[in-house]
């Protein structure tokens, strides 16, 4: 707040200025680092006058322009910025490419083009011959791009991290060339890389070995590139998701390799059963995060092949079938775990989740989604063994009771993150687990025992809460929201989805968080445009916002949004009042790039088409598909060249069913 | 009975889901078309007499969306002959039994007919019994025999369908009548009717001369001489469509429309920051609860907590709903909007055939420089008849295996692979033209400037390249100066091959022009 006084009162202007100009400008570039919490501190702090705006401008380190056609403006603002992300851009040209290397040149340090499109290998080629300083890029989801645009990356010669997921045009003679060229490269990701097989990674690894980072997810590798990767010297951290081609011949190779690998992730390795990942940890002796997650049953022998990683701190093995016995034998195993994972296992038991927390009280993160089988003697050995518990996510224990909830805000002190999503717990647990005052994430989605005398125990004590998720928890009406509001300054993230008795009042206190970026109030039909209008007056960094199925939320409500909420990147609007006139206000907010816009009974084809054509920042709108009719092509086709994506949706229009009706359904799937 | 009736709903929301590019049409689906099933259950009912057995009515479900789908059709052809434009299916359909009812119908070929239906359905019910008794046990791939058995029951359940529709339109006065008059055999009748009712698209207006679609995907079991003599030949006809087409995996396969589940994935569903994520079709979801919500909709078998718990376990009950694949691509014929929606079998076919219909043909033959393929696996078909060296180096050598190419430039410090000439094409369309005319133009000059006589016919590019680069008045070399300065070996491979797309074509370009004024050799063109 201290921040935003010399923006607000620049009265003592002749001697203010006097004072700083004896600050040397190293000194107050480092009062400016640390301004980097909020985005609008430093937006205020060069407003203040002149110099205060040079320095800034100089200070600079990084951009990421809303639109490329600002490129050549901001660019010279900010001569200092040598890291570039426009992923925001819709639309980067090989011309936008050729002003960033000319303004730029060899200062370019990092360039983000993650969802940029409509560049090409020419504008690649043209960054690469000018710009030889580069050290990271980039490339990921430039789906259409080909072995010739890999060949113009293989030109920056001093690229350290290289990003190309999901380039899925790029084949082996692609990343041959990026081997060749990027000698010094340290991470390389090439995650869905479809057509880079055992032959471009293998000479990937002959190439480059400087390589710590390997991301190989979902490649169609083999056994056949194994060995050569686990020569490289300073791999530390390789991932192999969801390679079906490697089988169990391959911790073999492992064994004999890369002893200062410390993250190896082989998730979804259908093809690696429990012969092959026992083996696997003979080799990486200095292991310290081990993903096994939707892989082969977790049983004895393959816990107890877990006994050579001394270092192992953490361990995931969501979603595979879990033993009892196995649950036992990484209880007796690995000595010093921090986190562990077993969300979506089946076959965990009381009996083997006891076991294992008994051995590994040091434990701070525990994930226990969907452990359908667990009841209360788990919560309570969890929560008296494990005291140092910082993470607790238990989403759908559906055979805890109630009470067992209690002794979580007990004895777990330390819980800066808890995931209660469709629980039990009701208004007593709250009450107890406010107790952990550190909390900052509290999920309570779809508990339908907790109310507002509950909720607000928690507004009084935890202080610290950035986000707080009541998705249909229908017990909640406002009181509890107020509390929170008035006790939990820093929320950013709230959730209160459903909750069907939510009113304009709930809104108004909750617009007291002014650090609030994400609102999600679907399906609350008691909320006005006067509730969304208190929100978007105050809290001016909301960027996303869901009032689908706001029946009540009109034009009036948009008009103060789009005024003020300068910062929204996202709205869904579905189902909601709104008409013409309020899509077409939207289009005032620079920063908006997704739309949700189904059933909108008061839009009209021709106010849409306004709308779209006024928001320039668009990359993504999700229209009913009746619209693509009455449209006409070229409209579309247009606004697919300016970067943006159409989602068409035929959904037909239903009746929203009451909570606990829903809770009832879903219920009804489970037995 | 509560089972029933959801599914009956799901299926009715499912066709009224459908995305409808019907909207073009002239008329929609009439509002009261529901009142199609109740009429058509009852029917059938009538006709199986009792049937209360819960697979069987499950079957009963299973064909009644067929029927509706068959009707849809036919609303954009023009009305039958014999009957008043009338908006509702179902009254039209039921107006058309009436009439043949009152006009010729033979109650005893009816009841035959019937109760050979009803011999047909116990022996699928025995069959559908035997294998769930025979799942536990099976161990060894059980996928294959989960393909099989559903072929199995898909093969049996269309004749039964057809049959049934045979049985029903014997009794339609129109058809009769063009058939007759046509003088087609009762056999082509059936074969026609079968083909309208699998291909959702061709209705009864077209007349005998229409070809019958072929009836791939389903393994005919032995059932032809448990066949009532009476439709033995029909039977025998269906079922030579049926296995003919057998091997032809992506073409012509024509499943009754509602018999399969259509999916589509989304492109963007995967990119989702999604924890739990739907086996069925991958659509991701934030909470676990939205998932098993979202499960309800793939049908009642997921509705059990086995279900949920493993479904790649517990394959039972999900196999008998085929699955088939809709292309993303608006307009396509295998997008599940097309009228006449062909759906892809799996999700191969759906990449081969997105790729092979809708993207660029960009795996040029390297050794004919002509043949161009969307899917690597052809472009290797066909290279396995085109060329032997395909695979090049920066250095010029050529390869014939990829692998001996890796090889090569994993010994050697500063090869690299060298880009073929089609991927020109992906960074710039003008360009990419400009070098489809220049390529040939190159082609042809080659042959008269090499110094090395070409061994065949189709000449290697890189061959030529080389000798160029050996040659110290090449053009090359100041073009190599300005392009890049990395010294040594690196300094000619880059200048000769990698700047194919680079801000220096213009270079080339100039160079090219500027060798042609100099009647030199213009294989230039080849590097563009």
């Amino acid at each position: 707040m201290k921040r935003h006084k010399p923006a607000v009162a620049p009265a003592p202007a002749p001697e203010g200025p006097a004072l700083f100009d004896l600050l040397s400008e190293e000194i107050v570039f480092m009062i400016l680092d640390f301004l980097d919490e909020d985005p609008l501190d430093r937006k205020a702090f060069s407003l203040v006058c002149r110099s205060f705006l040079a320095l800034e401008s100089r200070h600079r380190k990084s951009l990421r322009p809303l639109r490329a056609e600002h490129l050549p403006t901001a660019l010279a603002r900010y001569p200092g910025a040598a890291a570039l992300d426009l992923s925001l851009c819709p639309r980067v040209t090989d011309a936008s490419l050729a002003v960033v290397a000319a303004a730029r040149g060899d200062a370019l340090r990092s360039l983000d083009l993650s969802r940029s499109r409509f560049f090409t290998a020419a504008g690649l080629m043209g960054l690469a011959s000018r710009c030889r300083g580069l050290l990271e890029l980039d490339l990921s989801n430039a789906t259409e791009m080909r072995d010739s645009a890999a060949a113009a990356v293989a030109e920056f010669k001093n690229l350290e991290k290289l990003r190309l997921a999901r380039c899925k045009s790029v084949t082996d003679i692609g990343v041959g060339c990026i081997a060749v060229g990027c000698r010094k490269l340290r991470l390389l990701s090439l995650k869905w890389c479809l057509g880079v097989g055992d032959l471009g990674v293998g000479l990937v690894a002959v190439k480059c070995k400087e390589i710590r980072s390997l991301d190989l997810s979902y490649l169609p590798i083999s056994n056949k590139c194994l060995p050569s990767i686990m020569k490289l010297q300073y791999l530390e951290e390789l991932v192999l998701e969801g390679c079906f081609g490697i089988d169990d011949e391959c911790p073999v190779i492992l064994k004999d390799g890369c002893k200062s690998l410390k993250v190896l992730d082989m998730s979804s390795c259908q093809n690696i059963t429990h012969v092959g990942s026992s083996s696997i940890t003979n080799g990486a002796g200095c292991l310290q995060h081990l993903t096994l997650a939707y892989g082969s049953p977790v049983t004895f022998a393959l816990a107890a092949s877990l006994k050579r990683l001394s270092m192992l701190e953490s361990l995931k093995l969501d979603g595979c079938m879990v033993t009892t016995s196995g649950l036992k034998a990484i209880g007796n195993c690995c000595l010093s775990l921090t986190g562990l994972s077993l969300s979506k296992c089946s076959g965990v038991t009381d009996d083997g989740l006891s076991f294992l927390v008994t051995k590994h009280k040091q434990l701070k993160r525990l994930d226990i989604t969907c452990c359908r089988k667990i009841t209360d003697v788990s919560i309570a050995h969890i929560t008296s063994l494990c005291a140092g518990l910082t993470s607790l996510r238990m989403e759908s224990c559906s055979h805890v009771p109630k009470e067992a909830f209690v002794l979580i805000g007990q004895r777990c002190h330390a819980l800066e993150e808890l995931d209660l999503t469709d629980n039990e717990v009701d208004d007593e647990g709250l009450k107890s687990i406010a107790r952990c005052s550190k909390l900052s994430i509290l999920k309570l989605g779809i508990c339908l025992n907790i109310t507002d005398e509950g909720l607000s125990h928690i507004g009084k004590s935890c202080s610290k809460l950035v986000e707080l998720d009541l998705y249909r928890s229908a017990g909640i009406t406002g009181l509890g929201i107020q509390e929170v509001a008035r006790g939990c300054p820093s929320l950013e993230t709230v959730n209160v989805s459903y909750c069907n008795d939510i009113t304009d009042a709930s809104l108004m206190s909750l617009s007291k968080c002014k650090r609030l970026k994400t609102l999600e109030i679907r399906g609350c039909p008691l909320i006005t445009s006067l509730g969304l209008a208190a929100i978007a007056v105050h809290c001016r960094q909301l960027s996303k916002l869901d009032i689908k199925k706001c029946c009540n939320i009109d034009d009036a409500g948009m008009i103060p949004l789009a005024h003020f909420s300068q910062n929204l990147r996202q709205i869904n609007l579905s189902y909601t009042s709104v008409t013409d006139v309020g899509l077409l206000s939207l289009a005032s907010i620079s920063c908006l790039q997704s739309m949700t816009i189904l059933h909108l009974k008061g839009l009209t084809p021709s106010g849409l088409a306004a709308a779209l054509l006024a928001c320039g920042g668009l990359t993504k709108v999700k229209l009913q598909a009746s619209f693509k009719v009455v449209l006409p092509q070229p409209l579309f086709e247009h606004l697919e060249a300016r970067g943006c994506l159409f989602h068409w949706r035929n959904k037909v229009l239903q009746a929203e069913l009451d909570p606990k009706c829903w809770k009832l359904l879903l219920e009804d799937v489970m037995h | 009975m509560d089972l029933k009736m959801d599914l009956e709903e799901r299926l009715r929301a499912e066709t009224w889901g459908k995305p409808s590019s019907v909207n073009d049409l002239p008329q929609r689906v009439p509002p009261d078309r529901q009142t199609q099933f109740p009429n058509f259950a009852s029917h059938k009912n009538l006709q199986k007499r009792e049937d209360q057995d819960p697979s069987i009515s499950n079957y009963g479900m299973r064909i009644e969306p067929s029927f509706s789908e068959f009707n849809r059709p036919s609303e954009c052809q023009p009305p039958l002959p014999s009957n008043p434009i009338s908006q509702d299916r179902g009254v039209q359909m039921n107006d058309i039994l009436q009439l043949g009812k009152t006009q010729e119908w033979d109650p005893k070929a009816m009841l035959n007919n019937l109760s050979f239906l009803e011999q047909k359905i116990h022996q699928l019910q025995e069959l559908v019994h035997a294998i769930v008794g025979r799942r536990g046990p099976v161990l060894g791939r059980p996928d294959e025999l989960v393909a099989q058995q559903q072929q199995l029951i898909t093969a049996d359940l269309t004749s039964i369908i057809i049959q049934l529709i045979s049985t029903a339109g014997s009794l339609l006065p129109s058809v009769k009548n063009s058939l007759s008059s046509a003088s087609t055999p009762p056999i082509r009748q059936l074969g026609q009717l079968g083909g309208i009712l699998n291909n959702s698209g061709s209705g009864i207006g077209l007349d005998s001369n229409l070809v019958l679609p072929s009836q791939g995907g389903s393994k005919v079991p032995d059932q032809s001489n448990q066949v009532d003599p009476m439709d033995q030949s029909a039977i025998d006809n269906l079922e030579d469509h049926e296995s003919k087409d057998d091997e032809d995996g992506d073409e012509g396969e024509n499943l009754p429309p509602g018999s399969f589940e259509i999916l589509q994935l989304e492109k963007e569903e995967i990119l989702a920051p999604h924890t739990h994520f739907c086996t069925i079709c991958g659509k991701g979801f934030k909470r676990d609860a939205n998932l098993r919500m979202h499960m309800r909709g793939h049908g009642d078998e997921y509705k059990t907590p086995a279900a949920l718990a493993k479904p790649h376990k517990e394959a039972g009950s999900e196999m008998m709903l085929i699955k088939r694949y809709s292309c993303p691509y608006a307009g396509c014929k295998r997008n599940k909007d097309h009228k006449k929606f062909q759906p892809l079998k799996t999700i191969l076919c759906v990449k081969n055939h997105y790729k092979r219909t809708h993207c660029d043909k960009s795996y040029t033959c390297s050794r004919c420089n002509t043949k161009k393929f969307s899917v690597i696996a052809d472009l290797k078909t066909h290279e396995k008849h085109c060329g032997k060296d395909k695979w090049l180096c920066s250095c010029g050598t050529t390869f014939s295996r990829k692998d001996k190419l890796f090889g090569h430039i994993t010994l050697f410090q500063g090869h690299t692979p060298a880009i073929p000439f089609d991927e020109n094409k992906g960074g710039l369309s003008l360009q990419g033209e400009h070098n489809e005319d220049t390529n040939k133009v190159g082609n042809v000059s080659f042959s008269f400037g090499s110094s090395t006589p070409s061994s065949g016919g189709v000449q290697n590019i890189m061959e030529d390249v080389k000798g160029n680069v050996d040659d110290p008045s090449s053009f090359f070399s100041p073009l190599s100066f300005e392009a890049s300065n990395f010294g040594g070996f690196n300094e000619f491979t880059r200048s000769a091959f990698d700047d194919s797309e680079g801000a220096f074509s213009f270079l080339l370009q100039a160079s090219c022009n500027y060798t042609q004024k100099n009647g030199g050799q213009s294989s230039s063109n080849n590097l563009e």
